[in-house]
């Protein structure tokens, strides 16, 4: 893997924070699925040696300063996402696609009751039914999100 | 070949125990102490411009909408205005006169000179963060002098106090975000009472008040200087709800917010005034 093609990796990042950070009026807000998440669980599942428990650390302490959080909070729960999806990549790759969205389902309740449990921990937060929300809409965006990053993909021969 | 597929498992494992660590780590030395601000500063150097390519839509809908606004508009908005500043003109004049009064009766009592507050204009970085907690992005960062702990304000009132500081943009919490707690007291009679957030943009609670304090719908509620955060006498709130059960221990008060939280685009970044103290006074009168 070259230069250009970790760029291209990179700019699939960079749409996803741009897409997390877009102003929407409040009442949508719960709804908006988590892009980075979701991108970050494509490329952990699509080149596993490559992209792992690492880059998933190095991610979340991007989000946190983003989202002006605790650092480490996110750093802590992208990491632990990124290592479940590695370790299951090759499950995972075998599932048909309904099978497939459930185990990111989980992967994504996984991840949020981590990141849940840290902040109401520290006070930052606290908990309602619509915070599973995201995760909601997360599953039922990932079957096309898929499509597009795989073509993506094979488009710039990343693997 | 199975033995190498474990090890390589197996040292996976470990990077994540060890990465879970450091982030607990990093967790609790940028609670307690600012040695990760470095950490910070390199790292807004992705985060700001992904901030500002997200806030572009609106900056681009302003641009226009400034594009298209009729020349009669712009003149009404200008009459307007114009009426509003002569108006803080003249309340300015009496003002001054009043601060000039009251610097010198509070010399003759010796007592700590109140130095005026300087404030500076920022606007907000227009983008969504995470909807649980309540923190907006401005665009004043380090370089122009700002630091953790500074107090913001719109016209109407207190908005929150800056948390984060970047090189060119900082995070400000809101007084409505849970972990977010103001001093305040009622401004018809000093009672002091603390404010917290909860969560909810219009709503803030009041708590520790006895059931025979004198508090009433509708008293405002202004900042009242201690714990040397906040200037004292801004406007914090307003008493909406307060609800006497004989079987609790404390008044269940609500309050509205004053500042449009959610609704100002520009907000005030305060330096207070660094008033003398009562012995600094009293060698300048010797």
């Amino acid at each position: 893997m070259n230069g250009t093609r970790w760029l291209i990796v990179c700019l699939t990042f960079v749409v996803a924070f741009v897409l997390n950070l877009i102003p929407l009026p409040g009442w949508v807000l719960p709804y908006r699925p988590d892009w980075v998440v979701l991108v970050l669980i494509y490329w952990c599942l699509a080149i596993p040696d490559r992209f792992g428990t690492g880059m998933g650390w190095l991610i979340g302490l991007l989000v946190d300063v983003t989202n002006a959080n605790l650092l480490g909070v996110h750093a802590l729960g992208m990491a632990t996402l990124a290592y479940l999806t590695s370790r299951l990549h090759l499950r995972i790759r075998m599932f048909p696609w309904w099978q497939q969205s459930l185990s990111i389902f989980l992967l994504l309740l996984i991840y949020k009751s981590l990141v849940g449990w840290m902040r109401s921990l520290l006070g930052e937060l606290q908990f309602d039914w619509m915070y599973w929300m995201s995760s909601v809409i997360g599953v039922m965006i990932w079957p096309w999100l898929f499509i597009v990053m795989r073509d993506l993909r094979r488009y710039a021969r990343i693997s | 070949m199975a033995t190498r597929d474990t090890r390589a498992r197996s040292s996976d494992f470990l990077r994540l125990v060890l990465l879970i660590c450091l982030s607990v780590v990093v967790m609790l030395a940028d609670r307690r102490t600012d040695y990760l601000q470095g950490v910070r500063f390199t790292l807004a150097m992705v985060a700001t411009p992904l901030q500002l390519i997200a806030s572009t839509p609106d900056r681009i809908g302003t641009w226009f909408q400034d594009l298209f606004t009729s020349e009669e508009s712009v003149n009404q908005a200008n009459t307007r205005l114009r009426g509003e500043n002569m108006k803080l003109r003249a309340r300015l004049q009496r003002m001054q006169a009043l601060e000039a009064e009251n610097a010198s009766l509070r010399r003759l009592l010796a007592a700590a000179e109140k130095v005026p507050d300087q404030v500076l204009m920022a606007e907000l970085v227009d983008v969504s963060l995470d909807p649980y907690t309540h923190k907006l992005i401005v665009n004043r960062g380090v370089t122009d002098g700002i630091y953790v702990g500074q107090p913001v304000l719109d016209p109407q009132g207190v908005m929150g106090q800056v948390t984060e500081t970047m090189p060119f943009t900082s995070a400000v919490t809101l007084i409505t975000d849970p972990s977010h707690a103001t001093p305040a007291q009622v401004e018809r009679n000093g009672l002091r009472a603390i404010t917290f957030g909860t969560g909810n943009p219009d709503k803030l609670k009041v708590s520790y008040l006895t059931h025979n304090a004198d508090i009433k719908l509708g008293d405002v509620l202004v900042t009242s200087g201690m714990g040397g955060r906040f200037p004292a006498g801004y406007p914090v709130a307003q008493i909406n709800e307060i609800i006497r059960d004989a079987s609790e221990a404390f008044l269940r008060i609500t309050a509205t917010p004053v500042a449009r939280l959610e609704r100002s685009k520009q907000v005030l970044l305060v330096w207070q005034g660094i008033s003398k103290t009562f012995s600094d006074n009293l060698k300048d009168s010797e």
